[in-house]
Formats: structure tokens, C-alpha cells, sequence
């Protein structure tokens, strides 16, 4: 279950950037998770909660944005927009595609206090 | 196991050794009314990544909300292994003198009462942009693993699959067929046991084993730990061994040149479509075991079909590591790897070389 450690990185960068603005309190955590990255929005708020314990950003709302899945279709010559890693094109039904976005995990903000 | 967030942090081992890191570090933090406090307290890290984990009790250790109506500044020193108390005896005025404890409970005794004022609804929220990648740390830790192994010429190879897919053996096999051609060294990660490094050495190639404890993929702080204690194959092939697991080491890149996917045809050849994510993180997968097939109804041509559905650009290579079928293609691929590597290497010692001398002919024109 790597939304554990994953859960620690966003906690440790949450933690620096709380120290860097000397704010008391961290009372929203907002996320940019991408639908074809390798994380299951769920399990990361239920790990989100755990080690949040007794950490700056203790209580804080999670709030996790979804950025859709793009790929580039060779067959299509044209950027697409994919579901999942294993869906084909919605166009043409071709598995060549180069993903261009998507794939995001990153910690876009947090609410101070 | 870290008892508040389950994780096996504190349990990862590199030969049996604990991966410690002491350190200790400030914390400055601004209350309500503006008083700075500075505490510095040291951890010991046992853990994967730079996670800290501090088992305070019930309660965030460092957060006091306590206001001092003088605005003094003041900062203590706390050790913070495990619950603590703290004891603040300033006794009203703004000398405060915290000293550490290694006491069970953690309690505050405040000798200042009536300075205290508390100002709720004073504080005001705000939002504070960070857009930063959530692996960043360990990618950042890969890439100073990645420099160190371009720096010596090394070819490695992070290989990746569930448990049992033969990647001990497929190791044991390929250093038994390039003895004495080239250095090789193996870092073997597990949950527990020495097992695997054991078999590795064997063959005479030094093996590094990491036990990741609860954890369930090696990061790339363990492997940048155990590079310092491999006396790692200069100019030579390292091969990674991660954990059996085909989900969580997919996330984490270690500085390797590639990630290869093991797939052995005792399992089912949906596999890469059940778990997209791994085969779309590398770039070569094996089907080993193919000795087997004759006795299997697994289908050798749909499993790549899968593969290549997923990542259309991975290549699949087909080989036994216990009969030796198949096994050359796998060989080339890694001395034209290595090749590649000592080639790299070799074009920024030069350029290195040249920088050198055209430093010391300019040196020499001055003199």
C-alpha cells in the first residue's frame, strides 16, 4: 500500500511549507491527482487521516482534484482524452498512445491559518 | 510498525543494520499574539524516505497554545524519542527555561498563569501555493543516485514482478554466465530475511540485502544507503532486486537506468492488463519460465499483446533462467546497456580531461 508513503510525502511537504509561512494551524490540504497516476484517490484519504495525527495539518480537509487522462494517438495524429491506462483511443480504438497528462501527484495548495 | 499510521516505518534494515539517521532540527513557530518560539529537538530516523516520525503521544508535541502578554521570544531544546513532558517554570516573567524529560506523559506545567490571554477568531486563513510533485523527495534521491552511478559507468536495472516470478534465479543465472567478463553486484530488497543476498553471493558477486520491514517497495533512499555500503561494480552491471510486489515499486523510481518487468507463464498472462501501471513503468519485459510451456495453457503471444497494449513501446524478451533458453538476447541487452554506461562515463571524463588542460594552459599564460 504505497498511499501510505505517499501520504507521508504530502505531510512532509504540507509540515516544510507550514514552517516556511510560521502559520499555527493547516486546515486544508488540496491535491492534484491525475486519473492515470498510480494512486487510488481513496486509499490516500484514509492514509491522509492516519498520518495527519498529531501533525500541523491534523484535522484538515483533504480535497483531491481529478485531472483527466490525455494521450497522444498516433493513428488519430491527435490528443485524446483516455479513462484509464488500458483503454484505446475513444476515437479510433488504437492502443498507440503516448500519455501527455494525467499522471500528476502533486500538492497544489494548502489553507493556512 | 508505527503504531499511528501502520506503516513500517522505523523497520527498515540494510544488512540487519537499523537505517539511523540522527539529526536534530528547528522548529521556529509563531503563535497568535506573535511570540516566536524556537525548539530544536532530534529525531532518530530508522525510517524509508526523510519521513519523520516522532511517536508523540496523543498530541502533537510542539503545538502550545499558550500566549505570553510580553511578546517574549524564547525557544527550547526537547528530545523527542516517545512521549515527553515539558516544564515550563518561567515563573511570570520572560526567562522560560523548558528542559528535556524522558517521562511517559506529556504534561505542561505553566508557571505564568495570569499572563496567559487566549485570542480565538484572531487568526485568518489563507491559501499558500505549493505545487509540488508528492515524490519529490524520493525523486530527488533518485536523481543523486542516478549521477553517482552515471559518475562510475554503471548500468543498473531495477527488476520488478510479484513474488516467485524467478528474479533471484534469473540473477543467479545471468552473473554465472558473465563471471569475469564484467563486475556485477546485486541489491536485494525483501520484507524480511537475507535469503536472497545469501543466494547471490554465492555465485561471488557482492549482494547488499535491504528489509524494508512492513514496507511493501524499496525507495530511493534505502538504495542511495545501500550504494554507500556496496562496494559498488565500477564500470559494471548493478542490478536492483525490489520487492515482490507488481503495484507500489511501479511509483518510485531509484536512479535506475530501466525498470524490467518479470512475468513467469505460471502466472496469468492478463496480468499486465490487471496491473497496468507496472508494465507501463518499464521498458523491458521478461516472460521467464518459458521452459514450461509446453505444459501450460498459458498464451506466450497474447501475454505481450497485453504488455504492448499498455506500453506500446516496451520490448519483451523471452527466455528459462533454469534451462538457459532465450538467455543471449537478455545477455546482449545488457552488455549493450553497460557499453552505453562505461561510453557515457568514459566522453565526460574527456571532456573533463579537456576542460583540465585548457584551465592549465590558460593558467600558464598568466605565469
Amino acid at each position: 500500500m504505497h498511499e501510505m508513503s505517499l501520504a507521508e510525502g504530502v505531510i512532509q511537504i504540507v509540515e516544510d511549507a507550514a514552517r516556511a509561512a510560521q502559520c499555527r494551524r493547516v486546515s486544508a490540504v488540496i491535491l492534484e491527482i491525475g486519473r492515470l497516476s498510480s494512486v487510488e484517490p481513496e486509499a490516500l484519504r484514509f492514509c491522509f487521516d492516519a498520518v495527519s495525527r498529531g501533525s500541523i495539518a491534523e484535522g484538515a480537509r483533504l480535497e483531491i482534484e481529478d485531472v483527466p487522462g490525455t494521450a497522444w494517438c498516433m493513428q488519430c495524429s491527435e490528443s485524446v482524452e483516455v479513462a484509464a491506462r488500458l483503454e484505446g483511443c475513444p476515437r479510433c480504438g488504437s492502443y498507440q498512445l503516448q500519455v501527455t497528462g494525467g499522471t500528476e501527484m502533486r500538492v497544489k495548495e494548502v489553507e493556512i491559518e | 510498525m508505527c503504531v499511528t499510521c501502520g506503516c513500517g516505518s522505523g523497520e527498515t534494515r540494510i544488512e540487519g543494520q537499523a537505517l539511523d539517521r540522527d539529526h536534530s532540527h528547528e522548529h521556529p513557530h509563531v503563535h497568535a499574539d506573535g511570540t516566536v518560539h524556537s525548539h530544536s529537538h532530534d529525531h532518530v530516523h530508522e525510517a524509508h524516505g526523510e519521513s519523520h516520525h516522532h511517536d508523540h503521544g496523543p498530541v502533537a508535541a510542539h503545538q502550545h497554545d499558550h500566549t505570553h502578554a510580553d511578546g517574549t521570544t524564547h525557544s527550547h531544546a526537547h528530545a523527542h524519542q516517545g512521549d515527553h513532558a515539558h516544564e515550563h517554570d518561567g515563573s511570570g516573567g520572560s526567562n522560560h527555561a523548558y528542559r528535556p524529560a524522558a517521562a511517559n506523559a506529556h504534561s505542561h506545567t505553566h508557571g505564568h498563569a495570569p499572563a496567559h490571554s487566549h485570542a480565538p477568531g484572531m487568526t485568518q486563513a489563507r491559501m499558500l501555493k505549493i505545487e509540488q510533485d508528492i515524490l519529490a523527495k524520493n525523486d530527488a534521491y533518485a536523481a543523486r543516485n542516478r549521477a553517482l552511478l552515471a559518475e562510475r559507468g554503471v548500468f543498473a536495472l531495477n527488476l520488478v514482478s510479484s513474488p516467485g516470478s524467478g528474479k533471484t534465479t534469473l540473477l543467479v543465472r545471468t552473473i554465472g554466465a558473465l563471471n569475469g567478463q564484467m563486475p556485477m553486484a546485486v541489491i536485494e530488497g525483501d520484507q524480511q530475511t537475507a535469503l536472497d543476498a545469501d543466494r547471490i553471493r554465492a555465485t561471488g558477486a557482492p549482494a547488499i540485502q535491504v528489509n524494508t520491514g512492513k514496507g511493501c517497495h524499496l525507495d530511493a533512499h534505502m538504495v542511495g544507503h545501500a550504494l554507500e555500503s556496496l562496494a559498488a561494480a565500477e564500470d559494471g552491471l548493478l542490478f536492483i532486486e525490489n520487492v515482490g510486489n507488481l503495484v507500489c515499486p511501479a511509483a518510485f523510481d531509484l536512479g535506475e537506468a530501466h525498470k524490467v518487468a518479470v512475468l513467469s507463464v505460471t502466472e496469468g498472462e492478463d496480468k499486465p492488463l490487471k496491473y497496468p501501471d507496472m508494465f507501463q513503468a518499464a521498458t523491458l519485459m521478461i516472460l521467464n519460465k518459458v521452459d514450461l510451456l509446453p505444459h501450460l495453457s498459458f498464451d506466450a503471444d497474447k501475454a505481450e499483446a497485453y504488455a504492448k497494449r499498455v506500453n506500446p513501446s516496451i520490448r519483451v524478451l523471452r527466455l528459462s533462467a533454469t534451462s538457459g533458453e532465450g538467455m543471449d538476447a537478455w545477455l546482449d541487452f545488457l552488455r549493450a546497456g553497460l557499453a552505453a554506461a562505461r561510453a557515457k562515463r568514459q566522453e565526460t571524463v574527456d571532456s573533463l580531461k579537456r576542460r583540465i588542460a585548457e584551465l592549465e594552459r590558460q593558467l600558464a599564460a598568466k605565469a
